[in-house]
Order: structure tokens, then C-alpha cells, then sequence
């Protein structure tokens, strides 16, 4: 039995339910990450004290890990035109590019938490290191969650190319708002964490 | 068919490159010495172009009126889901900070997890 309207529009809604499905899951992270910057923002006005994230932050590293995560997302939408292009080998490059850029993101991150750990800077070290660590560690398992959904779709997902294509272009698509989410709560989050 | 995916192609490369010049930006501001409020609204300001941006584009939100008929309730679908979406997300963010908002002034959070706890009557 097949899942109805995974390509065609629904009548009613006007989209088809996998646009639909994963607008649906963004509005709900939309609430996950504003409670963290709900928190943020409260915590900071409530201090006593609140250092500048430059002085605490590497500032070159995260700018760099700005940049990689935007071209990611580059690539990730140059990947979903390639489908719409009809061209599989494209598409594989891009998202091959995609994965291989957000990876590189991870070891950044890598970097920065170990070398923050390496000189006694924990998450129970003070507020502003706290809610740092939790809200760039949930981006982080959010990058995580992408990479391995990616993974599957360069990989062994892309065999519903072959039987259809329609239903495949969309799920790139769908992989792709999320992507660009991902994405936009790390542009929110490098200048409140890093530059102010 | 063709020629609409290569114009959203050239729309990509614009937007990229937009995001690439927007990002030197937000850290150049970063040094110019701004009063903290200033310094904040500034860098909401254009991070939240950027985040119109990879909405827009990127996520396709700009074609979304044009693409999706009205649905039955009267308005697109997507668009209606994230407006409410929006408001939810202000209430989550305005309405801690209205609810302290008569204590104004005064200091709750500790900025160190072991630093000695402020006697009560210091304020």
C-alpha cells in the first residue's frame, strides 16, 4: 500500500505531505532552539557579569565554520537542482561536497571543545560557557543527525532514483529544509555566542 | 523546464556569494566599538537577512505563493504554518523577559557556578 500524495499536491493543503511533513518538523525545532535563545537572552540580562564571546571564543575558527556551513548548504541546494537537472552523477558530487564540508565542521567543532576542555573550561564553569555548550552541542547532534541522513541518501537511498524519481527528488528536498535549518540557527548562533 | 532550474542555479550562486560578503560583514562589525544594545540589533539585523535569504532561496519560501494555489482556508499552506510558527517563537522569547521586566535592573544569574552566593538584601 503505497503512502499517498509523496509526490502529488494534496487538494486540500495545496503541497504534497513530505513538503508539508518536514515544514511541520522545522516549525518544531523553530521552538526547541527559541527556548535555548529564550534562555540566552535571560540569562545574559540577569547577570552580573557576561564576558564578550571574543575574548572567551576562537572568532577565526567559528567565522571559518560559518562559511563551511553556509557552502554546504550551497552545495546541498546545487545537489537538489541537479535532480531536477535529471542528473544522478551531479547530484552524488554535490552531496558528496555537502557531507565532506559538514564533516569538516565537526572537527572544527572538535577543536574548539577540546581545546576549551584542555584549559578547564567546562559547561559547569560558568553561565555563559553552559549555555554555549548546550545550544552549539544540540547544533552539533543536529549536524550529526544530517550528516548520517545525507550519508544514506548518497549511498543506498539513492537507488529510488531508478524506480522514482519523483518521489526521490523530494526526499533530497525535504533533506535539504533541513539542511538550510540547520544552517540558519548556526548563523543565529555565531554572532550571539561568538561576537557579542 | 530547463531554463527555470539554470535561472534558480544563477539565484543559488548570487545568494551565496550574498551570504559569503554578509558573513565578513558580521564580523567586521563585530569590531567597531558599539554601546552593547546597538551592537546586538546591528548583528540581529543582518544575521536576520541572512536567514531571509537561505529561507527565500534556499528553502524555496519565495516561490511558495506563487507555486501553491490557495488552499481551502483561504491562504498558502507553508506560509500559514510558519506564521503562526513566528508567533510562537516571540511569545517564547518576549514573555520571560516581560515577566521581568519590573525588576529591571536587578541581577539573578550568577556569572560563576561556584563563585559565593550575593547576600540577599544587596540590592
Amino acid at each position: 500500500m503505497d503512502i499517498p500524495y509523496t509526490v502529488a499536491e494534496r487538494p486540500d493543503t495545496g503541497v504534497n505531505n513530505v513538503k508539508l511533513g518536514i515544514w511541520l518538523f522545522l516549525a518544531s525545532e523553530v521552538m526547541l532552539f527559541g527556548g535555548l535563545f529564550s534562555t540566552y537572552v535571560l540569562l545574559r540580562l540577569m547577570a552580573v557579569e557576561w564576558p564578550f564571546g571574543s575574548d572567551v571564543l576562537n572568532v577565526p575558527m567559528g567565522t571559518f565554520n560559518t562559511a563551511v556551513l553556509i557552502g554546504s548548504s550551497v552545495t546541498m541546494v546545487f545537489a537538489y537542482a541537479s535532480l531536477k537537472m535529471d542528473d544522478l552523477a551531479r547530484f552524488k558530487k554535490f552531496m558528496a561536497m555537502t557531507i565532506g564540508l559538514s564533516l569538516v565542521f565537526m572537527v572544527v567543532k572538535g577543536f574548539e571543545y577540546s581545546h576549551e576542555f584542555d584549559i578547564g573550561n567546562f559547561p559547569s564553569t560558568s553561565t555563559y560557557l553552559a549555555i554555549y555548550f548546550t545550544m552549539t552541542g544540540l547544533h552539533a547532534l543536529h549536524i550529526i543527525g544530517g550528516i548520517i541522513v545525507n550519508s544514506y541518501f548518497l549511498g543506498p537511498g539513492s537507488k529510488m532514483w531508478e524506480t522514482n524519481k519523483a518521489q526521490f527528488t523530494n526526499r533530497i528536498e525535504a533533506a535539504g529544509l533541513y539542511w538550510h535549518f540547520v544552517d540558519l540557527v548556526w548563523i543565529f548562533l555565531f554572532p550571539i555566542l561568538y561576537l557579542l | 523546464m530547463s531554463d527555470d532550474v539554470q535561472h534558480h542555479i544563477q539565484n543559488y550562486k548570487k545568494v551565496g556569494m550574498t551570504l559569503g560578503v554578509l558573513t565578513v560583514v558580521t564580523v567586521g562589525v563585530s569590531y567597531i566599538d558599539f554601546a552593547v544594545p546597538l551592537a546586538i540589533t546591528v548583528a540581529l539585523i543582518i544575521a536576520a537577512t541572512k536567514a531571509s535569504l537561505v529561507a527565500s532561496f534556499f528553502m524555496h519560501l519565495i516561490e511558495e505563493k506563487k507555486v501553491v494555489p490557495i488552499s481551502k482556508w483561504g491562504f498558502g499552506t507553508i506560509l500559514a504554518t510558519l506564521a503562526v510558527t513566528a508567533l510562537f517563537f516571540l511569545m517564547v522569547i518576549f514573555i520571560p523577559i516581560f515577566g521581568h521586566a519590573d525588576r529591571v535592573g536587578e541581577y539573578f544569574t550568577l556569572p560563576n557556578a561556584n563563585a559565593p552566593v550575593v547576600a540577599a538584601d544587596q540590592h
